[in-house]
């Protein structure tokens, strides 16, 4: 139990560190084009597949109930509110954490055990602004980026598969999207994702650096920034998901709510 | 026990700033692991001291508490005669880079070629201009034996002994007042244990440098050493007995009446014959 509040309190450490170095200074400009060019085209092809068939899915599994009322041109606001609101952020998060969080994980990690860690502190450099400084900003730039590619082609997959395969009406069904979707719906999801995409890299990168020694340190270095990783972004989801929608309605008092 | 022959280390007086670096009743331990206990050492300017001793009694951990890459859990590390744990984070940072540290593995820098690893240092000073820390480079790389052609290629592609060069080369690249060298010909052929070793001497000759080198390799401590120190896993000290068993030369420590500096200085044979009771 102590341990657990101990490793609270050096996350929280670290954390700040990384937002002290932030502001210091800049990280090299190489270094963070290449980590950005890692962590987003890299990323994108793994968005896109999983982005399309979340959308095709949405529409598999909605169409029937709708079908049902017959309200399935009403599916498209469905999918959409759905994509843009929760599974577009949260899914460009999860991609990010399993494909670029466990391998900054295991990257760091090697390099604690490899003392090139020690060898940044050794020759005069700080290595939380060397190493997390970059991977943290490339995750927190980058995830809306990921995020709307992930929202699109959703959209886009959702809308091929209901009005090709499912024979619903492509004008209704963006007419009932767009009466659905606000343009808050997109912002909370952005908003929402800067916030994993933060999270992420501060999980990942503290794991890397508290590595223990050896093949399977590193491994587990990995596992478990991806298993926080997940949780935290689930976590933060719904905390955030909360405060957006009081921010919501309190800000427009009048307009109905599911809350 | 046999401490007769033991030439007290300066260790115990208080540490003065022609000191590069001394240790005073240091201690350091990992959870419930206690690596080092009661250790005092001083570190005379312009000297090459080796530390030599079974492996686990911590030896590496020594170093790094040396550079201030660790802190000691008990017991004072001083700077030039400065307590470390009173210098601010930006006074121990600068500080640092008077040391240049050849890491066990050499831990060059991955994703970095050998110019950026030898250059990182130099960019990181800020002073220079991309001309110069060229320049450095090269010169550098050339102390240690390599080619600049060696310049573009990345670490993996190069041998151990090539990487221990590259990290040599790295290491004195701020020319440092202190060197110090973690085991540096572990892992390596005698042939090029041989041109590590020649390395050592050379860097030394070529600058007023204080090096500490820790090795198991009796070569390297017949070829460099000014003076031996002996480090006993503290599993085997009486309550009371100082870490440091032995500080002496190499002739000193060869002749030694100590069983287990005899052990160490003429082989394994001793160690197993005295193990076995």
């Amino acid at each position: 139990m102590l341990d657990r509040v101990e490793s609270v309190g050096d996350f929280s450490m670290f954390a700040f560190g990384v937002l002290g170095q932030l502001v210091s200074g800049r990280p090299r400009r190489r270094v963070l084009l290449e980590t950005m060019y890692v962590v987003g085209v890299g990323s994108i092809p793994v968005v896109v597949v999983t982005g399309v068939f979340i959308g095709m899915v949405l529409a598999v599994q909605g169409y029937d109930s709708f079908h049902h009322l017959g309200m399935e041109t009403r599916i498209g606001s469905v999918i959409n509110v759905s994509l843009v609101k929760e599974l577009g952020p949260v899914l460009a998060a999860t991609m990010l954490a399993g494909r670029v969080g466990s391998a900054m994980a295991a990257e760091l990690g090697t390099m604690r055990v490899t003392e090139q860690i020690d060898a940044i502190r050794a020759l005069g450099a700080n290595p939380v602004g060397q190493l997390v400084v970059p991977r943290f900003l490339a995750c927190f730039l980058l995830i809306p980026v990921l995020t709307i590619v992930a929202d699109t082609v959703g959209i886009v997959g959702g809308w091929v598969f209901s009005t090709q395969a499912l024979d619903v009406n492509s004008h209704f069904y963006w007419a009932h999207s767009r009466a659905f979707v606000t343009a808050f719906d997109v912002f909370a999801g952005l908003i929402k994702s800067v916030f994993f995409g933060g999270a992420i890299a501060l999980v990942a990168c503290y794991h890397g650096f508290h590595c223990r020694a050896g093949a399977k340190g590193v491994g587990r270095a990995a596992t478990v920034s991806f298993v926080v990783s997940f949780v935290a972004i689930l976590a933060l989801d719904f905390f955030l998901g909360l405060l957006l929608n009081t921010t919501y309605r309190l800000a427009y008092p009048q307009l109905p709510s599911l809350l | 026990m046999s401490t007769l022959d033991v030439i007290p280390d300066s260790g115990t007086a208080p540490p003065t700033a022609t000191e590069p670096v001394s240790l005073r009743t240091v201690g350091r331990r990992f959870g419930d692991h206690e690596v080092l206990r009661n250790l005092s050492l001083s570190v005379r300017r312009g000297e090459t001291l080796v530390m030599i001793g079974e492996s686990g009694c911590g030896k590496s951990v020594t170093l790094k508490l040396m550079i201030s890459l660790l802190d000691s859990t008990s017991g004072n590390v001083y700077w030039e005669g400065r307590r470390v744990a009173e210098l601010s984070r930006a006074e121990r940072d600068r500080h640092r880079l008077r040391f240049g540290y050849l890491f066990q593995n050499s831990a060059l820098f991955d994703s970095f070629d050998v110019f950026e690893n030898v250059a990182f240092g130099l960019r990181e000073a800020g002073d220079r201009g991309e001309a110069d820390i060229r320049e450095v480079v090269v010169e550098r790389l050339e102390e240690v034996g390599l080619e600049a052609e060696i310049c573009s290629k990345k670490p993996a592609e190069l041998s151990g002994g090539m990487r221990k060069r590259v990290a040599l080369a790295r290491a004195l690249a701020l020319e440092p007042a202190v060197m110090l060298y973690d085991e540096p010909t572990t892992g390596l052929d005698p042939v090029m244990t041989g041109v590590i070793n020649r390395l050592i001497c050379q860097v030394r000759r070529r600058r007023p440098v204080t090096s500490v080198v820790v090795t198991h390799d009796l070569s390297t401590v017949r070829a460099v050493a000014d003076r031996v120190v002996m480090l006993e896993p503290i599993s085997r000290l009486a309550a009371d007995e100082p870490q440091a068993i032995f500080s002496g030369t190499v002739a000193e420590a060869l002749a030694s009446n100590d069983p287990r500096v005899a052990a160490f200085m003429q082989g394994g044979g001793a160690s197993l014959e005295r193990e076995a009771g």
